[in-house]
């Protein structure tokens, strides 16, 4: 409850603009953090009603396919009820010789899979493997050989490949059955049908997107969907160094994996303690390293940009001189410019500033300090790039506006929080955003300045040792190529890591004042 | 009384054009400093490892020859090139398919696919690393056969990398398609005839991104040339050098070498091509 000119108003209630406006600074405050927070529960809601949805849509939508695959076969002629069977055959006997080719090549080889190969695998699939490989001896070389077993990193492999295998022929075999019906419906009322020579012109003109999204699908398929599908798999395994699944099989764990990561453990295991520990530090990193090289990436556009300032061209020349060095050399060197041993301490003591080297900087070696470092160097690296986003920015804002401003009195400082600052937030919302995930995911800066260091004990665990400089994915790498190579851990780590950077996602996307309409633009 | 605050005004702006420049001064030094000090680190032969002083006490090319001679570094060089190379073919030719399509084709599943992607993009890259490794081990594309195992990933997973360059595509006026359209051009005529003429600063862009990926990245290069000398990429080939406090000691100026003898070429290449780059960045990477 507060006063407002001798009138109570509840600021916990609703409020229209006009009154809302009357509202004193911090009443505005209060009011946004209250309503911000009654909203919460609203939000929530509103996702599970939304999954629900979805839910009821997808099965709607599944009963919607039967009942079109029933309607097609009865009232489909002959060709289409043998197609149900022999894929292609409506469409060859319709005259579009080439689809039907195409459908039936397609139900041949999966077929043949089938029988070859793809049941094979899906039996092995529920266990991962029930052998593995043994030594046995072998009389007539007289030694020891490796007979074969079961390998669960294949079963596992060439299982998932199998059931997407079978999803996509449901669909390819669903597509046929809708060509046919679409082709029937054509013909009934007297027109005629694509030829095989149409087809294909109309794949650089028409269907154009298919022949140019054709390989980068099905590089992303290959190289980001199918391992991502199966390293989800893989957190419900015990895969790691000790079952590499060839000597040693590995198999299903349910969820044990993830209540190892969450459960209190004593003793020298600590992962909890370390994934809490290292999550927070990550989160931390990912802020600081988004908004000081944001506001001082500004800050240097604005001061170059500023009118009167000569050379131009030369101050931005510079820093993006060191944004054309790669990364790795200017972070590696400056990594060790800053080593105990290094060439700052060394020249402090030449120049007479220590007295000997026990008064040498350890800059990697305390973990805040350490830390510290690591977001200056990042600035150091950052700004650049940031000078140059945000220049084209400014000179896109109206000069007038500046002008109107300052024959209003506004002084510079004024100019750059009511005009610069908000237009700035404005159009580079989306980027922060991407920034600060792609932060969250640095591994370089980290991996090659600390190499996650200063190690930190507190940060033993049994996939790994940990520093206080480790950010998730750094550590993720660690896991893997560390003695251990806790895989299956490496995979629960991973799949962390999307939670938390989805969650933060939909947050500040619902914050973000305008989501931007991509049309706007053209 | 005008003229007195005239004055003042001048001389306010004096003053804060004299602190800009200081401090623009200031930082000119800070960011050229690490740069200079490699240089001159690299053309010292007194001694191998770190000390306290910038300027070599006695230069010479010591560092470059056992550098060419001694180690592996050549092979590192020409690794990396063959790759930056194939990349900066293959990834243009994704990105711009992706983008292009992505900006100015309106087709059903467009949206979907957006998002699609914007939620794979949410799940640590390293992650498909392990699957990608042992698939690529089995084909015997590991270790000391990594060019073409690195090629590979570099380029297969390069659709997602598409928002910088839909941005810049997005700015361009759909009128312009129209009208094509209009007179008779299919959509592959569009891209050809019309857009890629205006999208020159995006090419180059991605063209010069693309060919700069694989000399700054070490964690896929690491993981996939493990522990291959031949295998390894200047990145990682570098780092393996001074990995060790002892290796650190040894090897210290060399590395130095070998930092400038990457630097340098990439830097010429990068500030020759740098007009567009910044056409790129400021056109595409906002807006996208």
């Amino acid at each position: 409850m507060s006063e407002l000119k001798g009138q109570k108003i509840d600021l916990s209630q609703d409020l229209s603009d006009l009154e809302y406006l009357k509202l004193t600074k911090l009443q505005g405050i209060v009011y946004d953090v209250i309503h911000f927070f009654k909203a919460v529960p609203a939000g929530i809601g509103k996702f599970f009603v939304g999954i629900v949805n979805l839910i009821k849509n997808f099965f709607g939508k599944i009963a919607g396919e039967f009942k079109d695959i029933f309607v097609t076969f009865k009232e489909g002629d002959f060709k289409t009820r043998l197609s149900f069977l022999i894929m292609g055959f409506g469409s060859i006997t319709r005259g579009q010789i080439l689809r039907g080719i195409l459908f039936l090549v397609f139900e041949i080889v999966f077929i043949v899979y089938m029988a070859v190969a793809g049941f094979y695998w899906l039996g092995k699939f529920r266990t991962l493997g029930d052998a593995g490989g043994t030594m046995e001896y072998d009389p007539i070389l007289d030694t020891y050989v490796r007979v074969a077993g079961d390998d669960s990193f294949k079963i596992l492999l060439y299982g998932l490949l199998t059931i997407i295998f079978i999803i996509s022929f449901i669909y390819t075999w669903r597509l046929n059955v809708k060509q046919n019906k679409i082709a029937q419906d054509i013909l009934k009322t007297g027109k005629k049908l694509k030829s095989g020579k149409e087809d294909l012109q109309s794949l650089v003109d028409d269907e154009f997107h298919k022949t140019l999204l054709a390989l980068p699908l099905t590089g992303i398929a290959v190289f980001t969907v199918f391992p991502i599908i199966f390293m989800i798999f893989v957190a419900f395994t015990n895969y790691d160094g000790a079952h590499d699944g060839y000597a040693n099989l590995f198999t299903w764990v349910g969820m044990n994996n993830f209540n190892e990561l969450f459960s209190i453990n004593t003793g020298t295991d600590n992962l909890s303690v370390a994934f809490g520990e290292i999550l927070s530090w990550t989160l931390m990193w990912a802020f600081f390293a988004t908004f000081t090289n944001y506001f001082l990436g500004m800050f240097v556009a604005i001061m170059i940009n500023k009118k009167g300032i000569k050379l131009k061209k030369m101050w931005r020349g510079i820093l993006v001189l060191t944004s054309a060095v790669p990364q790795f050399v200017s972070l590696l060197y400056i990594s060790k410019m800053f080593a105990t041993n290094g060439l700052l301490n060394g020249m402090l003591l030449d120049w007479g500033i220590f007295d000997n080297i026990s008064q040498y900087i350890r800059f990697w070696e305390e973990k805040n300090l350490a830390r510290i470092m690591v977001i200056i160097i990042n600035i150091w690296i950052g700004i650049p790039y940031l000078m140059l986003i945000a220049t084209g920015i400014l000179m896109n804002i109206p000069a007038d506006l500046y002008e109107s401003a300052a024959i209003d009195g506004a002084n510079t400082f004024q100019q750059y929080t009511k005009i610069t600052l908000p237009y700035m937030l404005f159009v580079t919302g989306p980027y922060l955003l991407t920034s600060f995930i792609g932060n969250i995911n640095n591994f370089n800066v980290i991996f090659l300045l600390t190499g996650g260091g200063p190690k930190n004990p507190a940060l033993l665990t049994s996939a790994g040792a940990a520093g206080d400089t480790d950010l998730l994915i750094t550590w993720l790498f660690n896991i893997t190529t560390g003695a251990e190579s806790k895989y299956y851990m490496a995979s629960v780590i991973g799949i962390m890591i999307f939670v938390v950077v989805s969650t933060l996602s939909l947050i500040s996307y619902n914050l973000m004042p305008s989501t931007r309409n991509e049309e706007d633009f053209s | 009384m005008s003229e007195k605050k005239h004055m003042g005004m001048k001389a306010k702006t004096r003053l804060s054009n004299t602190v800009i420049y200081v401090i623009l001064t200031i930082m000119s030094i800070v960011w050229l400093f690490p740069f200079f000090c490699i240089v001159c680190e690299s053309f010292r032969v007194e001694s191998t490892y770190q000390v306290g002083y910038v300027i070599p006490k006695q230069w010479g090319l010591d560092n470059y020859i056992n550098l060419f001679t001694k180690t592996d570094f050549p092979i590192w060089f020409r690794n990396t090139f063959i790759i930056a190379l194939f990349v900066a073919v293959f990834q243009t030719i994704i990105v711009l398919c992706m983008s292009y399509t992505l900006s100015r084709l309106r087709f059903k599943m467009r949206k979907g696919l957006m998002n699609v992607m914007l939620i794979l993009g949410m799940f640590p890259g390293f992650l498909s690393m392990i699957v990608l490794y042992k698939v690529l081990n089995g084909m015997g594309l590991t270790g000391p056969n990594s060019i073409p195992g690195l090629i590979l990933v570099y380029v297969g997973g390069s659709g997602m990398g598409y928002y910088v360059s839909k941005g810049y595509f997005d700015t361009i006026p759909r009128s312009l398609d129209e009208a094509a359209r209009v007179d008779g051009a299919t959509r592959l005529q569009v891209l050809t005839k019309v857009m890629l003429p205006l999208c020159k600063p995006i090419v180059i862009y991605t063209i010069l991104t693309a060919f700069m990926g694989p000399w700054g990245d070490f964690m896929f290069a690491k993981y996939i040339a493990h522990a291959s000398s031949v295998g390894m990429t200047v990145a990682v080939g570098l780092q393996s050098m001074i990995g060790t406090p002892s290796s650190l000691a040894a090897n210290y100026t060399m590395f130095c070498a070998g930092g400038v003898v990457v630097a340098v070429p990439i830097t010429i290449l990068f500030m020759s091509l740098q007009k567009y780059y910044v056409e790129g960045v400021t056109g595409g990477a906002v807006k996208g």
